[in-house]
């Protein structure tokens, strides 16, 4: 039971990073594209993590998934960020705000 | 019966041919330096499926992690040098500084020659047989650790260990040689919320770094990958300029430098005598030995990796004025 709830979290979030990716190949600019991979990305890496901490045996395992997804959650903002930032000062947004 | 491991194992090994292709025939540097940054990443991945944590670790942290960001210094200091810094054309390969074919000629001679060498070895090493670990898992007791790849790091093979940290003072000390003339490309202003998030990680960081260290004696870990993630701490006050390198300080970092070497050979020469050769500890105190280097050789690895990414010895001429040539 445990298995198929956390299967069923990690194809889930699979299904939100292949959106991510398929956003990233296919919007027309930076910033279209960051919207994409960071919301989606963010999605589908809580559900993976999600579903290795039910997966995971001992609480040290689950506690160690968690801070994984906190520093890998709030190291991509802050990249996502970055690249916005950068992007709107440097013009490189293709006619964006 | 094909085994879904199996397809994903190839696609994996495919991708990072790919990878290494691709970071190698790209013409714009920074396109380079990002594929070469995920071709590291999936070689840890490729590692973990050989079961070789460690290698794994190591790879992540020293491989892609600081070597990308020492890449990516680099071609902002390519940048302000030849004057495109802020221009959104790309740095394509071919205008910085010919490279002269006999270089890249005997560059490729010898890359050939390793890869020869290596093809030799796998072709004249046993296909199939128990190697080492028998012998290593039958040594173990002595080792005063856990973990068998730290058991043959720091005590089986102590002295290749030792050249390991070697190579790397001896690579700070050719850059700070040679570096002495050129004068820093101005940091970028990152903004609030990457000031934000770095005193977010910075704590973290010191403990994870800390914390492979520590759990090197029984699980993967080890000094290599607690100094490459403690350089990381390193890099981000020099990138938040929280820490600015002055030339005052540069008797405590040369000190830092040499630390884990000294520190190390020292005791492989004072545990020498009664019976015993070099390198060969005590078994009653191997364990507080191997800790002991292993904690000075992190601090000299996280100190010289930081110092590799700022690239020079902070100099008194510098701060006047541009010395860039």
């Amino acid at each position: 039971m445990v298995e198929l709830a956390a299967a069923v979290l990690i194809a889930t979030g699979t299904l939100f990073f292949i959106a991510g990716t398929v956003g990233l190949l296919r919007f027309p600019d930076i910033f279209c594209r960051l919207h994409a991979l960071t919301k989606a990305d963010g999605l589908g890496l809580a559900l993976i993590a999600l579903g290795a901490a039910l997966l995971a045996g001992t609480p040290g395992a689950v506690f160690r998934i968690v801070l994984i997804w906190f520093f890998v959650a709030t190291a991509s903002a802050t990249c996502g960020h970055l690249v916005a930032r950068y992007a709107r000062q440097s013009g490189a947004g293709g006619g964006a705000p | 019966m094909t085994d879904p491991l199996m397809i994903f194992d190839l696609l994996l090994a495919l991708a990072i041919v790919a990878l290494a292709v691709a970071s190698l025939s790209v013409r714009d540097l920074f396109s380079m330096i990002v594929l070469f940054i995920i071709f590291g990443l999936l070689s840890a991945l490729a590692w973990v499926r050989l079961s070789a944590p460690d290698v794994a670790l190591a790879e992540a942290a020293i491989g892609t992690g600081v070597t990308g960001a020492l890449l990516l210094k680099t071609l902002h200091h390519l940048r302000y040098v030849s004057g495109t810094l802020g221009q959104q054309t790309a740095l394509g390969v071919t205008p910085v500084a010919p490279v002269p074919m006999g270089i890249i000629l005997a560059n490729a001679g010898f890359c050939g020659l390793i890869t020869l060498g290596l093809l030799v070895a796998f072709l004249g090493a046993p296909a199939t047989g128990p190697g080492f670990d028998a012998l290593v898992a039958e040594a173990m007791p002595q080792s005063g650790v856990e973990h068998p790849v730290t058991g043959v790091l720091l005590n089986f093979r102590a002295y290749d260990t030792l050249m390991e940290v070697v190579v790397l003072l001896a690579a700070v000390i050719a850059v700070w040689q040679i570096e002495r003339g050129l004068s820093d490309a101005p940091a970028p202003v990152m903004g609030e919320v990457w000031q934000g998030f770095a005193r977010l990680a910075l704590p973290a960081i010191v403990v994870v770094g800390t914390y492979l260290l520590w759990v090197g004696a029984e699980a993967p870990g080890g000094a290599f990958q607690g100094g490459a993630v403690l350089a990381a701490v390193g890099l981000l006050l020099l990138l938040t300029r929280a820490y600015i390198p002055q030339p005052a300080h540069r008797g405590v970092a040369r000190g830092a430098f040499v630390l884990g070497t000294a520190a190390f050979a020292l005791v492989a020469i004072l545990v020498a005598g009664g019976g015993r050769v070099a390198f060969e500890y005590p078994l009653e105190h191997a364990k507080t030995l191997i800790l002991l280097i292993e904690g000075v050789v992190t601090l000299s690895i996280a100190v010289t990796l930081a110092a590799l990414f700022h690239g020079r010895e902070p100099v008194a001429l510098s701060e006047g004025g541009r010395h860039d040539t």
